[in-house]
């Protein structure tokens, strides 16, 4: 039992880091704490809903098709709402994103309803036996995407050009600047990135949550959760983070009941909060922001 | 016609009116240093320069165009590099990283690698340490990296804020004669902005004073040396 609820709480903790990564992503690039991080994931899992079944597309000839409008609408929020306020603080930019993720809601409401749809690939629960522990087939496939993100994006921090003066920009914007980076496309990228993670997100996340508005309305929350746990700073701490939450609240649910899981990540930022407030590790801002 | 050249610069820095009125220029290959005590406006001057300073009034111009209200990022393009103040190494990026960031904005990918050997050749320690993170480095390292940094734009002109700051005599004579080479064997034109007048007049050959945002002494390093306690005068009671 105990094995199985910390498989699937891992599984699903892997998604939950997607959202993680983004909030850090960005947060550490431009100051701004993206509330509509969840709902760059949830228009994706709509859109996939259209792409399959309206336009009877394979799940692979969606993909990248969701892909490339969730990182469009990264874009787009970034040069239409929160370029023109760039300079400005950060409550400012954080009340933006608070109207973001109303439109957001409102539009999706608006164009595909309000009811919970079914996506249409299913979550395959076909149990399978890993060094005798049960996990079902869809969790494996959702750790496996999670892990090629995760190797993508350490490709890409790590060995380009432009994810190298990504990382430049985090750590002194100012002093990018003077050495040729052009801190705004940087920035473009930054939210581009968001958009790409959010449609893994979401398309991940819509089988087993079900397709509506709201539905990423408490994995934004854990995913912010778990972002703080690296200090809002740290990649792998967010991705610690949401692996420690999925499992925590998996346990709970099993242990003490169904009610007690999302009751669960709150308790653990308050723990965390109360008792190290720089993040897990320490890892926090080394200069005001 | 000089490759920079300044004309009744006017900045501001903050509210402060930090520059009112500069002119100089720096011929193609040549060394000239920008002396002057704290808060006279040197640093000012080179962030105008850089384009990180937008200038009120006057003109910059580079190779005879005017290069004033660019973007930093056009003008390392157009061949003007910055070492900042205070080094400013991306502490999280490694050394060749951080080089790697001196030449974002070239795509020649052959000859960025060229550079990487130049730089490397110019200061052997950095190429021992181009996996660890720069702010790992020494003080002395740091001021090397970040000449190096400079350097992997390719610029013709290096603009140099303060190199000897902070840094032991010995480290500060390496450092100068590393410039001094890059200058020779690149025909890199260097303009540095010193606190410390001694060393900045012993290389470079031609030297304005700057006091209050205006140039009050210019001339060639030698009849300054020679006129020291006059350049001192201005720089306040430091050496």
């Amino acid at each position: 039992m105990f094995g199985q609820l910390a498989m699937s709480g891992l599984a699903t903790g892997s998604l939950y880091a997607l959202t993680a990564v983004a909030v850090v992503v960005v947060f550490r690039n431009t100051r701004v704490i993206n509330l509509a991080q969840g709902d760059f994931a949830m228009i994706a899992a709509f859109l996939g809903i259209v792409f399959l079944k309206d336009f009877q597309l394979n799940y692979f000839l969606m993909l990248p098709l969701v892909i490339v409008c969730s990182m469009l609408l990264g874009v787009l929020v970034e040069r239409l709402v929160m370029r023109p306020i760039a300079d400005t603080d950060w409550l400012t930019l954080f009340t933006a994103t608070l109207g973001v993720y109303y439109i957001l809601h409102g539009v999706a409401g608006w164009a595909w309803g309000r009811d919970t749809k079914a996506f249409p690939v299913t979550f395959d629960a076909k149990p399978v036996s890993i060094l005798g522990t049960l996990v079902s087939e869809g969790h494996l496939v959702n750790m496996a995407w999670a892990l090629g993100i995760g190797l993508i994006l350490f490709l890409f921090f790590k060995y380009t050009k432009q994810g190298i003066a990504m990382r430049a920009v985090t750590d002194d914007p100012e002093t990018a600047k003077l050495m040729g980076i052009p801190v705004r496309f940087i920035v473009m990228l930054t939210w581009a990135m968001a958009g790409f993670l959010a449609a893994f997100a979401g398309l991940l996340l819509a089988p087993i949550l079900y397709v509506s508005p709201g539905m990423m309305d408490e994995v934004l929350i854990k995913g912010y959760v778990a972002a703080v746990f690296g200090g809002l700073y740290s990649i792998p701490g967010a991705i610690l983070g949401a692996l420690m939450i999925g499992v925590a609240e998996n346990l709970a649910g099993g242990y003490l009941g169904a009610h007690f899981k999302t009751a669960t990540a709150f308790a653990m930022i308050v723990l965390l909060l109360t008792f190290r407030p720089k993040g897990l590790f320490g890892i926090q801002a080394r200069r005001e922001i | 016609m000089a490759l920079l050249e300044v004309e009744n610069l006017e900045a501001s820095y903050g509210a402060v009116r930090a520059v009112r009125g500069v002119s100089l220029s720096v011929a193609e290959g040549s060394i000239v240093a920008l002396l002057g005590a704290n808060g006279a406006g040197k640093s000012t001057t080179l962030k105008a320069i850089c384009g990180s300073v937008r200038p009120n009034a006057g003109r910059i111009m580079l190779d005879g165009k005017s290069i004033g209200g660019l973007s930093p990022n056009q003008i390392v393009k157009r061949g003007v590099a910055l070492v900042p103040e205070g080094r400013k190494i991306f502490k999280d990026l490694t050394v060749r990283e951080n080089l790697a960031m001196g030449a974002y904005s070239r795509a020649d990918k052959a000859s960025i690698e060229d550079d990487y050997r130049v730089v490397f050749d110019l200061f052997p320690r950095l190429e021992e340490r181009q996996r660890q993170l720069g702010g790992s480095l020494s003080g002395g390292e740091q001021q090397m990296l970040a000449i190096g940094r400079g350097l992997m734009a390719r610029p013709r002109l290096l603009l140099l804020d303060e190199p000897s700051l902070g840094l032991a005599p010995i480290i500060i004579s390496n450092i100068f004669e590393a410039l001094r080479h890059i200058n020779r064997e690149r025909g890199t034109a260097l303009l540095i902005v010193e606190q410390n007048a001694h060393v900045a007049l012993r290389n470079a050959g031609f030297a304005y004073v700057l006091q209050v945002g205006r140039i009050v002494v210019e001339g060639p390093s030698e009849e300054l040396r020679a006129d020291k306690e006059i350049v001192e005068s201005y720089m306040g009671a430091r050496h």
